[in-house]
C-alpha cells in the first residue's frame, strides 16, 4: 500500500516537472503563430511608432526580425568557428594525456569555465572587445563572449566522445607507421565526428538563446547590419526590446516561437545524431 | 634515417602544437580573472569590506556609495528557495527515470522533454513567468504586483531541474542491479529497496547534482531580472521585491561609468567566484564517487 502511494507520488511529480514544457510551448504557439509570415521573417524591426499607429488603426503590426535573425547567425556562426578548432583541440589533447598532470589542470579549468555565469562573459567581453579592440558595442564583442561560452562544451564533448573509441583504431593506425598528425585528423577526429558534432549542435542551440551576454556587448540593431565591429541585433535581443515597448508587445510571442523553434531542432538534430551512434 | 628523423620532429611538432593550443583556454580563464580583478579595483579601493556588507546602494553623484549586500542576498535566498522548490520534483523525475520505469519509452519520452526544458533560452522563461505565472501570483495575493523572490524562485526553480535530474538520474541507473535483486530475494518490497539500496548508493551523485544545478541558478539572469522586480534592497520577505547579482548587471550596466562600472564588475567577480566554488565543490564529490 505505501508502496502504491510512492509510486502515484513519483508519477504525480514526474507529470508537474515536465508541464512547463507543455505549457510554454502551447503559449508561445498559441499567441505567436498569427504574427509570423514571410514579412515577419525578411523586413526589419518597426519602430515605436508605426507599430502604435499599427495598433491604433487596429492593423497587424509592420516589420519583422531579420535584423535579429541575420545578427544572430552572424554572431553565433563566428562564435563556432573560434570555439570549435580550439575546442576540438583541446579535447583531443586531453584525450591524449590522461593521467598528465598538465591535462588535468586543463581539464579542471574548462570545467570551471563551464560553471561561469553568461552575465560575467559579457563582462569580459565588455573589458576585452569592446573597451580594446572594436571600441564600442559590436558583434564581434557578442561572439566573443558566446565562444568562450561555447568553448568547454566542445572540449568535453569531444573528449567523452574520443574516450569511447576502441584504442585498437588508434593502435592500428600508429602501428602502421602513420605519422601521429594523420592519427588524429583521419582516424579520431573522423571515428568521432557525430559524438563531437552532437556537442558542437547543443552548445550552438544553447548560446543561440543567450540574451544577458549581448546586452554587454553587441548591444542591438534596428537594421540588419553586416559590419562585425558595429553593434548588431540577435533574435534574444529583440524580444528584450519588444517586452520594453509596450507597442511591440505583439512581436513578443511570434519572435520568441521563432527563436524556440530554431533552438528546439538543433537540440533534436543533435539527439537524434546521438541516438543513432548507439 | 633522415626520413625516420623527419618523422620523429614531425610527431614531436604536432604534441607540442596540441599542448599549445589546448594552453589558450587556461590564458582565457587567467585573462577573466586578471580583467575582474582589475576593473574591480577602484571599487574596492573606495569601500573596501563594506563593498560586500553595505546594503545601500546609491548612485546620486555626490553621495555615491555602492554596497552589494541587497544583491548578494537576493542571488542567494532565490537560488536557495529555488532549489528547494525544486528537489521534491526532480528527485521524483529521476526515480521516475532511473529506477521505476528504467528503459521503458514512457521514461524515454519523459527524459526528452526534461531535456528539452533545459533547451528553453533564459529570456523566454522570463517571459511566461511575466506573463503566466506572474497573474497567477497575483490571484494567490503574493508579492508586490506578482514580482518579487518567491515568483523568481518558482521559474527558476523549474529552470534548474533538468540539471539536477539529468545526473541524479545517471547515477541512480547505475546502481547495481544484483544489490536490487539481492534486496528483493530476501523480501524487501520496491520502496524498501529504493530506501535501501538506491539511496545509499546514489546519494553523493545525487547530492553533487543539485550542487550543480544550484550553481546554475546563482547565475541566472534574464528570467530573475523579469520577475523579482529590480528593487535595490534585502528582500524583506520571501514574497517581497528585491534584486540579484546577475540582474542588477544586466539592468545597471548600460548607464554605467566609473565608480559604478567598477561596482558592477566587483558584482561580477564576486558572482564569478561564489559559482565557481559552488560548482568545484560538486565536481569533486563526483570525481570522489567515479573514483
Amino acid at each position: 500500500m505505501k508502496d502504491k502511494i510512492v509510486l502515484g507520488l513519483v508519477i504525480l511529480l514526474s507529470l508537474i516537472t515536465i508541464s512547463p514544457i507543455i505549457l510554454i510551448i502551447g503559449e508561445l504557439i498559441m499567441k505567436g503563430y498569427r504574427q509570423i509570415s514571410l514579412d515577419f521573417l525578411i523586413q526589419n524591426t518597426p519602430d515605436t511608432y508605426s507599430a502604435m499607429t499599427a495598433i491604433a488603426n487596429g492593423e497587424r503590426i509592420p516589420g519583422g526580425i531579420a535584423n535579429g535573425i541575420i545578427g544572430s547567425l552572424i554572431m553565433v556562426a563566428m562564435a563556432a568557428i573560434i570555439a570549435i578548432p580550439l575546442g576540438v583541440i583541446t579535447g583531443v589533447y586531453l584525450y591524449e594525456n590522461p593521467g598528465k598532470r598538465m591535462a588535468n589542470f586543463t581539464r579542471n579549468i574548462s570545467d570551471i569555465l563551464q560553471g561561469v555565469p553568461s552575465i560575467v562573459l559579457g563582462l569580459i567581453s565588455y573589458l576585452w572587445v569592446v573597451k580594446h579592440i572594436t571600441n564600442g558595442y559590436s558583434a564581434l564583442a557578442g561572439s566573443a563572449s558566446l565562444a568562450i561560452m561555447m568553448l568547454p562544451m566542445i572540449v568535453r564533448s569531444t573528449e567523452e566522445t574520443l574516450k569511447m573509441i576502441p584504442d585498437s583504431l588508434k593502435e592500428a593506425a600508429l602501428a602502421l607507421g602513420t605519422p601521429y598528425h594523420k592519427v588524429i585528423f583521419r582516424v579520431l577526429i573522423p571515428t568521432g565526428f557525430s559524438g563531437m558534432l552532437t556537442g558542437i549542435l547543443l552548445g550552438i542551440s544553447r548560446v543561440l538563446g543567450e540574451t544577458a551576454p549581448l546586452m554587454l556587448t553587441a548591444l542591438g540593431s534596428s537594421m540588419i547590419n553586416t559590419n562585425i565591429t558595429k553593434p548588431t541585433s540577435a533574435m534574444p535581443l529583440l524580444i528584450w526590446e519588444f517586452y520594453n515597448d509596450p507597442n511591440m508587445i505583439d512581436l513578443i510571442w511570434s519572435s520568441s516561437l521563432m527563436l524556440m523553434i530554431m533552438v528546439l531542432l538543433l537540440n533534436i538534430i543533435s539527439k537524434q545524431i546521438a541516438g543513432k551512434r548507439r | 634515417m633522415k626520413l625516420e628523423y623527419f618523422k620523429m620532429n614531425s610527431d614531436r611538432i604536432t604534441r607540442i602544437v596540441l599542448s599549445l593550443v589546448s594552453f589558450i583556454i587556461v590564458i582565457v580563464a587567467a585573462g577573466m580573472v586578471y580583467s575582474l580583478i582589475e576593473g574591480s579595483i577602484p571599487a574596492i579601493k573606495t569601500f573596501g569590506w563594506k563593498f560586500i556588507f553595505s546594503n545601500n546602494w546609491d548612485p546620486t553623484s555626490g553621495r555615491e556609495n555602492y554596497g552589494a549586500l541587497p544583491f548578494i542576498a537576493g542571488t542567494m535566498i532565490t537560488s536557495i528557495l529555488a532549489l528547494l522548490i525544486s528537489l521534491p520534483l526532480s528527485f521524483s523525475t529521476s526515480l521516475f527515470l532511473g529506477e521505476y520505469f528504467k528503459g521503458t519509452r514512457v521514461a524515454r519520452i519523459l527524459n526528452m522533454l526534461v531535456d528539452l526544458l533545459a533547451g528553453i533560452p533564459s529570456i523566454v522563461y522570463g517571459l511566461w513567468g511575466f506573463y503566466v505565472l506572474r497573474p497567477l501570483m497575483i490571484d494567490l495575493g503574493i508579492g508586490n504586483q506578482g514580482f518579487g523572490v518567491f515568483t523568481s524562485s518558482v521559474i527558476l526553480a523549474i529552470m534548474i531541474i533538468p540539471y539536477a535530474t539529468s545526473l541524479s538520474n545517471e547515477i541512480i541507473a547505475m546502481v547495481p542491479n544484483d544489490l536490487k535483486e539481492a534486496a528483493y530475494s530476501l523480501g524487501a518490497t520496491r520502496l524498501e529497496v529504493i530506501q535501501t539500496v538506491t539511496i545509499p548508493n546514489a546519494h553523493s551523485g545525487i547530492i553533487a547534482g543539485y550542487i550543480l544545478s544550484f550553481g546554475r541558478a546563482l547565475g541566472e539572469t534574464m528570467a530573475v531580472t523579469m520577475l523579482i522586480g529590480n528593487s535595490n534592497k534585502v528582500p524583506d520577505s520571501l514574497f517581497g521585491t528585491g534584486n540579484s547579482m546577475a540582474s542588477v548587471i544586466a539592468n545597471q550596466f548600460g548607464e554605467a561609468d566609473g565608480l559604478k562600472l567598477s561596482s558592477l564588475i566587483a558584482i561580477g567577480l564576486l558572482l564569478f567566484l561564489i559559482t565557481g566554488i559552488v560548482n568545484a565543490l560538486g565536481k569533486l564529490i563526483i570525481k570522489r564517487m567515479t573514483r
